[in-house]
């Protein structure tokens, strides 16, 4: 087991030092999520409530997620790296946690400016917005890691992933938009935490046969 | 006996009889997407290109009854509520959800190179799917609290026994020509695969 740990973590430090030495991903999304607010601004008819706005950010967060995702297995393809990981004598499953856990960090500092820029803009947010957008993040980032594997094994790359996660990350735009703006929050929370455990628990499960030959 | 035995609907009148078409396609577009998943779950376990023809040839008849269902899901809506789209209707919403779904696996299909790797990933996407269904089936739910605060209310009259009967064999009537239509999917791909070995073989 600590060998697996051992394994994630590097392979998660891996990602991050990539990264901070390249700065090909996380400019470009907090500079994306940035703009798409500033957009939502002209997009929305004057005298719109708050809670229109609130759905807007959801979109500026699943569409800055597909962002980092399409970028994801780039440096393991570039130079057939992946095929070397998939050599590796480790868990096959480590590799898809590792990637899941580089993508969250990306995403959380994507979050950490336009949660800000978003209050500070519209409206103010509460503990289970905030709570929301979190459990969320996980989900895109555990689900997504593993469609952007697929969509990188494909002819379509880039223009095919947005189709494959788009219709499952219905469900965790209605929570987060529901854990946001109902009353009655911790229903949405719930659910968001049953959406993340099945999808994460049938990813972990099912990288290895995406990856292998 | 859908236009003959089943009497009419005393709210609906006549437009209620698509009711035995509409239904009866929903729950085989389910079946058909459930039967591929459940191949491609073989397929993981066991391998065997043969479950992957099967599970994409199930995949793509659900997609089709799928399509057929909003279609008739649109028709009723216009007959009955006077609207072709209703995003009350969860069941039409998640069908919706669910094309879209099924639409990108075959963009998935068809830009990965045929192989093994194509059957895994095809599987594993087959696979999402059914874990889906009921996802999204109470996301839509929840949202609909939501979206629309009075929820769209349409337990109609029970269903009497003649109703019950012509809806049960309308359904057996769906399924046999989805399950015909699967088989004959099935053997015009397997004499396709058959006959590109024969000219490999000749050339």
């Amino acid at each position: 087991m600590t060998g697996y740990l051992a394994d994630v973590s590097a392979l998660t430090r891996k990602d991050f030092r990539l990264e901070l030495r390249a700065k090909d991903t996380l400019p470009a999304m907090l500079l994306f999520v940035l703009s798409a607010l500033v957009v939502f601004h002209f997009a929305l008819p004057q005298g719109t409530g708050d809670d229109a706005a609130f759905g807007l950010l959801w979109i500026a967060i699943v569409f800055t997620a597909l962002l980092g995702l399409s970028r994801a297995w780039a440096p393991e393809s570039e130079a057939g790296a992946l095929d070397g990981l998939v050599l590796a004598p480790c868990d096959r499953s480590a590799i898809w946690l590792a990637k899941t856990l580089a993508t969250l960090g990306f995403l959380a500092v994507a979050e950490l400016v336009a949660l800000p820029a978003f209050a500070l803009l519209y409206a103010p947010l509460d503990g289970a917005a905030i709570a929301g957008v979190l459990l969320a993040s996980f989900g895109i980032s555990a689900v997504g890691s593993l469609l952007s594997a697929m969509a990188a094994a494909s002819r379509g790359r880039e223009v095919i992933l947005p189709l494959l996660l788009l219709p499952l990350s219905i469900p965790l735009v209605v929570g987060g938009v529901g854990a946001g703006i109902s009353p009655e929050s911790g229903k949405y929370l719930l659910f968001l935490g049953l959406y993340d455990a099945i999808f994460a628990i049938l990813s972990w499960a099912s990288f290895e046969y995406v990856v292998t030959e | 006996m859908v236009f003959f035995v089943a009497p009419e609907d005393a709210d609906q009148g006549i437009s209620q009889k698509i009711f035995y078409f509409h239904v009866p396609i929903a729950l085989t577009a389910y079946t058909c997407f459930g039967l591929g998943a459940w191949k491609a779950l073989r397929l993981l376990w066991l391998g065997g290109e043969r479950r992957d023809v099967e599970s994409y040839t199930a995949i793509h008849q659900g997609t089709i009854f799928g399509a057929l269902t909003l279609i008739t899901g649109a028709i009723w809506a216009k007959a009955s509520w006077g609207v072709w789209w209703s995003w009350g209707s969860n069941q039409l919403v998640l069908f919706l959800v669910l094309f879209l779904f099924y639409c990108a696996y075959f963009m998935l299909r068809f830009s990965v190179e045929e192989g093994p790797r194509r059957e895994r990933i095809s599987a594993v996407y087959a696979l999402f799917g059914v874990a889906l269904i009921p996802v999204s089936f109470f996301a839509i739910r929840l949202a609909s609290d939501f979206i629309h605060p009075t929820v769209f209310n349409k337990a109609g009259p029970q269903m009497t026994g003649t109703m019950f009967a012509a809806f049960l064999v309308a359904w057996g009537a769906i399924l046999l020509l989805a399950y015909v239509m699967y088989r004959v999917e099935i053997v015009g791909k397997r004499t396709d695969a058959h006959l590109r070995d024969l000219r490999e073989a000749l050339s």
